[in-house]
């Protein structure tokens, strides 16, 4: 399976919302202190990587291709 | 035909300030960032967004049927160009700048992420005079207002408001005393103004021909 999407986080404006993680918890964790750590987001995921993207409450996610 | 059209009007106007006060609840819930496992954050957030299109829809309605029917003398300018209609002028201007407040809102929060977040906030505030401004439309406007159940839909969801923006003053996060007093200050204001306006106006006998009703509407008689 190929990983073509990845996400990248902001962390100076990311509040620790944690929405985007309750989005998409198969690419999405939390570290303890509720900041996210992100992996690498398969296709079948996109629609969903993109709606936490726009709902990111201070639009501190991006998604890009990965390199 | 035309009594369709009148009562839709009423009633959809009555379902969308209801959609509204649902609107800026979960708003003030998304911003005092209440949410975990049960209610999820993404869900209040689309909530959010999805009351406020089918608001909207109930908006167009509303402004639709009111220039289609006959009794009033509103026409299609008066949904968009405020202040100018034969009808009740300043409080079904309101309504209209509410309307156009609400259009822009959400288009700019559909286009948040090319907008940006900063500004996006700036204008975001405004959807509390928005709220204000159609509530007050509401009352200034309508043919109902001295009817129970009128009354009971206008004062929970006005102390629903009040209670989310007193919580949302109120809630955890950075201090900023000044800016929160001046919310508060600026609340308070606006409800000893709205509760006296009211007491004066709508709800006294004879308003509807205060308020700047042409003789030939049907309400107009007796109220
Ligand atoms: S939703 Fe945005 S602010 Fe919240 S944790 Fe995720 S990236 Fe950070």
């Amino acid at each position: 399976m190929t990983v073509p999407w990845r996400l990248r986080l902001n962390p100076i404006l990311c509040t620790g919302h944690a929405l985007c993680a309750e989005l998409l918890p198969e690419v999405i964790v939390l570290d303890e202190w509720g900041y996210p750590i992100l992996s690498p987001v398969p296709d079948e995921l996109l629609s969903l990587a993109r709606r936490a993207v726009a709902d990111c409450p201070t639009l501190a996610l991006a998604i890009e291709p990965a390199p | 035909m035309n009594g369709l059209l009148w009562y839709s009007t009423r009633a959809t106007g009555e379902v969308a300030l209801l959609f509204l006060t649902g609107v800026v609840v979960l708003g003030v819930l998304s911003a005092v960032r209440f949410g975990g496992r049960r209610v999820p954050r993404f869900v209040i957030a689309g909530m959010h967004r999805n009351l406020t299109l089918a608001g909207l829809g109930f908006l167009a309605v509303h402004a639709g049927t009111a220039i289609l029917d006959s009794y009033a003398p509103i026409d299609l300018a008066d949904a968009v160009v405020p202040f100018a209609s034969a009808y009740r002028p300043i409080w079904l201007g309101l309504g209209t700048v509410a309307f156009d407040t609400l259009l822009i809102l959400t288009v700019t929060s559909l286009l948040r992420t090319r907008i940006g977040v900063r500004r996006w906030r700036v204008l975001h505030w405004s959807a509390y005079a928005c709220w204000v401004t159609a509530f007050v439309h509401a009352l200034g406007t309508g043919s109902d207002v001295r009817v129970p159940v009128f009354l009971l839909l206008a004062g929970v969801c006005g102390a629903v408001v009040l209670a989310v923006v007193a919580w949302r003053i109120a809630a955890p996060g950075p201090r900023r005393r000044g800016l929160r007093a001046g919310a508060a200050l600026t609340a308070l204001i606006v409800l000893v103004f709205v509760i006296g306006w009211s007491a004066d106006g709508p709800l006294r006998p004879g308003w509807a021909k205060r308020a700047g009703t042409p003789a030939r509407t049907p309400d107009s008689a007796g109220r």
